[in-house]
């Protein structure tokens, strides 16, 4: 069990390959950077495959495999090692950020190759892929916080990797600075755990919390409290509201980073955590309904801003915001595993979609403006069809991976234990906005006029170590969901039965889990149509195909058919538009609200009130004491004669009096 | 044993001590504030004088000796600074002997 | 009264009768006539108190070679008569007698404590007045290292004086 043992090789590889590259790489040429930056990840995803098939050979009973390589905290009661686990979950986490980070790694020799501080970016995004193993793979809340707050360094060092673009700087700025809000609520909460549990250590917790009772809905307990302090990281950290405001932002980085950190990766650690400590939520009704709230809201609320974006990376921003919404949604009705296989098909989907927009920029010679591109389908192919692909699995057209994750994302949604059926309804027209948003991307872009000039730019098809990561994940934008598959048809889900372990080892007796249903194999009590094809027609009938349909029709209807129609829409609803644009003003509401004061409040109170008065002016004023002190005292030696014999005198009959006193004293 | 008690002498010696060093802070002329010097010495000498003989030991009285030996010393070395400063500047008036401070 | 108590008195009386004079004079030669007048007194308040070599010693440098300096002193540089301390009558008048007056009270307690007359009674181990033969015996044994110590001291007088008192060439 080689790997199984050294689980660390997955973690020292990216890290390596991130020094080395840091350090080195300034006067590498960019063959060896590639070496040092995709191979390292490359070896990186090799371990984590043989790492899957170890595993396979595990026995139940030792799942999850844990190793501690040392102790690293031992403050009293409070011993943190670092340790790192295997599980189903891990597995599935681990294959994903893998697989996904090689193939953007490869891209990124094409995407970044004429781009300055190439090694530097090479070094950054080796750094992410360690830190994002290190919280995939930790065994404990500590060891994951070191990896949650890395890939937020990451993140900043790559967002502003264009440092001298004071845009950018202000944007990575900005990401760091939201998800602190988030990661204070998570910090405050591994605390809360150690004190409700005498514990980091995922298997202690999880032990202790199985004989917890589930949490009555009215107060907040124990768990309730640390579940929600989590979910407040995970807030931050996988923009949703009201903390979704850096994502947008972050799109001045590097499309190769969007892809990655933003959209296949970083955002989805809030979804891994919630999917972690099923345990704890599962016990905790409130908090599992705040999640739910959340990413329903978030789900509906980002896809309305999606709607009329000119930015094409913004519109992908406002979708990704959008469908980790979803993925809250399927944790918070109880369907974890659902929230994680749609963790997974987005990483396909969502990657994809980022990288062939990076294609298209690339090709536009780095116009970003969908208004000033199309007609670009017959001129870049292969961008096309793979960016068509991932628009058919995020729009959830059946058949696809998308379909298979939204799909049950929205049934748990409806009908599961803890269905609500407004969430269901937000779910739904979200996934109705997704649809039309992400068509009118596709058709602006690659449809209709070229409405650029075609002289300026030349548009050519990206290099190949551009174009066939892009092939690769459409082939898994495509058939990544066919695991669930045969659930429709009366099988079972694989997807879920390989989660079922991690899901249900700490479920709470008596509580249906939504996988149950699923897993067993048929429909369940609920449907009147008992039979297996009742089961898939009404898979393809269903209302998310519906909405899908819908959204397509609309968006051929405004930008193929009657273009013109889109103007007039935005004439008459103008108001509504400018609101929609503007992303309903949030960053200026927050400026006015939060920003503003606080700086006023730096400015005037810390800065001038506390340095300036209270700090410089002790600084200041104990020298000036001395100094005043020393002036008054010189005054003492005036030379006259007569007033240093009085001294004498009275310091003499003080010393009598003193000594008297004593004296006295002592006698007495 | 001493008929007039001892404590007698000192009360006298605290007098004398007390006049002393009155006239050390209000007199101004320096020879003056020098013999007012004097004048605390001679107390402090009664003072150990009587001490000695109440404890009837020798030691009091050679400090008394040693007292008188080194105010003599001082005295010497004290008038020839008064006769120095006076030849510089021209007067006994101890506040116009300002020159020792900072 | 006994002669010891009346001659104590007496001579107690001149001494602080010379030290009053001594502040009060306004012209320095009477000072230093006072300040004689207390050392003799002292010389008396010594034999009093059997220490006759020291008021031999006394008599004959303190008041025989010091103060004759002192005179000489005031004669040399013909001090005048002082001027007029600007510190008012009443002040330093009240001052004199509250801190001569504070002074007295303290000895006074002194005295009365059980330090005081313990001493006033006893405690010594001869009660005759000490030999001046016992007092030489202690100054060439006992105090011998400070006897000599301040022979040098005296050199170093003579030599500071001299130096001090020359005319720069």
């Amino acid at each position: 069990m080689l790997l199984l043992d050294h689980l660390w090789i997955l973690l020292a590889l990216p890290l390596a390959g991130a020094a080395t590259n840091g350090l080195l790489g300034k006067r590498w040429p960019r063959s060896t950077v590639n070496s040092v930056g995709v191979g390292s990840v490359s070896l990186a995803f090799l371990a984590a495959a043989e790492l899957v098939r170890e595993f396979s050979l595990l026995k139940a009973d030792q799942i999850p495999y844990v190793k501690s390589y040392f102790t690293w905290i031992a403050a009293g009661p409070f011993t943190v090692d670092f340790s790192l686990q295997v599980d189903q979950l891990t597995v599935v986490m681990l294959l994903t950020v893998a697989f996904v980070g090689m193939l953007i790694h490869i891209y990124s020799t094409g995407y970044m190759a004429h781009e300055g501080g190439y090694y530097r970016f090479f070094s950054y995004l080796n750094l992410f892929m360690f830190f994002m193993l290190t919280l995939v793979m930790a065994a404990n809340l500590i060891v994951m916080f070191v990896g949650w707050e890395g890939v937020g360094l990451s993140s900043y060092l790559l967002i502003g990797f264009w440092f001298l673009k004071k845009s950018a700087a202000d944007a990575g700025k900005k990401a760091f600075i939201v998800t602190r809000l988030g990661d204070f609520g998570f910090t405050v909460g591994i605390l809360a755990t150690f004190w409700v549990f005498g514990s980091v250590q995922y298997g202690e917790i999880f032990g202790k919390a199985a004989s917890m009772p589930i949490e009555a809905n009215s107060q907040i307990g124990p768990l309730t409290a640390i579940c929600l302090l989590l979910f407040l990281g995970a807030i931050g950290k996988s923009a949703q509201l009201p903390l979704y405001v850096w994502l947008p932002d972050a799109m001045e980085g590097p499309t190769p980073v969007s892809a990655l950190i933003h959209a296949a990766t970083m955002v989805t650690a809030g979804v891994y955590v919630v999917a972690r400590m099923n345990p704890l939520f599962s016990r905790a009704p409130m908090a599992m309904l705040v999640v739910a709230i959340v990413g329903g809201l978030t789900a509906f609320y980002s896809a309305t801003i999606g709607l009329v974006q000119t930015d094409i990376k913004k519109v992908l921003a406002y979708s990704t915001v959008s469908q980790l919404g979803y993925m809250f949604l399927g944790c918070g009705v109880g369907a974890y595993a659902a929230g994680i296989f749609h963790l997974m098909t987005h990483a396909f989907f969502k990657g994809l979609l980022f990288l062939a927009a990076g294609s298209v920029i690339h090709a536009m010679g780095g116009e970003q403006d969908m208004h000033r591109m199309g007609g670009l389908r017959k001129k870049i192919p292969v961008t096309y069809w793979t960016m068509l692909i991932a628009t058919l699995a995020i729009a959830g057209v059946p058949g696809l991976s998308g379909f298979f994750s939204k799909d049950e994302i929205l049934e748990a949604a409806a009908s599961g234990p803890h269905a609500h059926p407004t969430l269901w309804i937000l779910g739904l027209a979200g996934a109705g906005l997704t649809s039309f948003y992400m068509f009118r991307l596709l058709f602006l872009t690659f449809f209709g006029p070229s409405r650029y000039d075609e002289h300026a730019v030349h548009v050519h098809e990206s290099p190949k170590n551009m174009t066939v990561p892009l092939m690769i994940l459409a082939l898994f934008a495509l058939g990544g969901g066919w695991f669930a598959a045969p659930h429709l048809v009366g099988g079972t889900d694989h997807f879920e039965a390989f989660l079922h372990p991690v899901f249900q080892a700490y479920a709470p007796v008596g509580a249906q889990v939504a996988e149950q249903a699923s897993l067993a194999g048929s429909a369940g009590p609920s449907s009147g149509l008992g039979s297996e094809a009742g089961e898939l027609f009404k898979a393809l009938a269903g209302w998310p195909v519906i909405v899908a349909l819908i959204g397509f029709v609309a968006a051929w209807w405004f930008y193929i058919r009657r273009p013109e129609s889109a103007e007039r829409v935005r004439a008459r609803f103008g108001a509504l538009y400018q609101v929609l644009l503007n992303k309903y003003y949030v960053d200026e509401i927050y400026a006015a609200l939060f920003v503003r004061p606080l700086l006023w409040i730096s400015t005037n109170l810390l800065w001038h009130g506390v340095d300036e008065v209270a700090i410089d002016g002790v600084v200041d004023g104990v020298p000036r004491v001395a100094r005043e002190l020393g002036s008054q005292l010189r005054e003492l030696q005036s030379g006259n004669t007569r007033s240093y014999a009085t001294w004498v005198v009275l310091g003499a009959v003080g010393f009598t009096v003193l000594l008297l006193g004593l004296l006295g004293m002592a006698v007495h | 044993m001493s008929v007039v008690p001892i404590s007698y002498y000192l009360v006298l010696s605290a007098i004398l001590f007390g006049l002393g060093a009155v006239a050390v802070v209000f007199k101004r002329n320096i020879i003056t504030i020098f013999m007012a010097i004097e004048l605390m010495l001679n107390a402090v000498n009664l003072a150990f004088v009587a001490f000695a003989r109440a404890h009837g030991q020798i030691d009091g009285l050679v400090f008394v000796f040693f007292v008188i030996v080194v105010a003599a010393a001082e005295a010497a070395v004290g008038l020839a600074i008064v006769i120095t400063i006076t030849h510089n500047r021209q007067t006994l008036n101890v506040e116009r002997v300002n020159l020792l401070k900072l | 009264m006994s002669l010891p108590f009346a001659l104590f008195f007496l001579c107690a009386l001149l001494a602080v009768v010379g030290a009053v004079l001594l502040i009060v004079a306004r012209e320095p030669i009477h000072s230093a006539l006072a300040l004689v007048l207390v050392m003799m007194s002292l010389a008396v308040l010594y034999l009093l108190l059997g220490a006759e070599f020291i008021a031999a010693v006394q008599i004959i440098v303190y008041a025989g070679a010091i103060m004759v300096l002192f005179v000489f002193v005031i004669m040399l540089l013909n001090a005048g008569v002082e001027e007029r301390t600007d510190w008012s009558r009443i002040a330093s008048f009240g001052g004199t007698t509250l801190g001569v007056v504070l002074l007295a009270v303290v000895a006074f307690r002194l005295a009365r404590s059980d330090v005081g007359s313990g001493i006033a009674n006893g405690g010594g181990s001869s009660s005759q007045a000490a030999s001046t033969r016992d007092l030489s015996m202690a100054l060439f044994q006992q105090y011998l290292f400070p006897f000599e110590a301040t022979s040098i001291l005296i050199l170093i007088a003579i030599l500071g004086a001299l130096v001090l008192a020359r005319k720069d060439e």
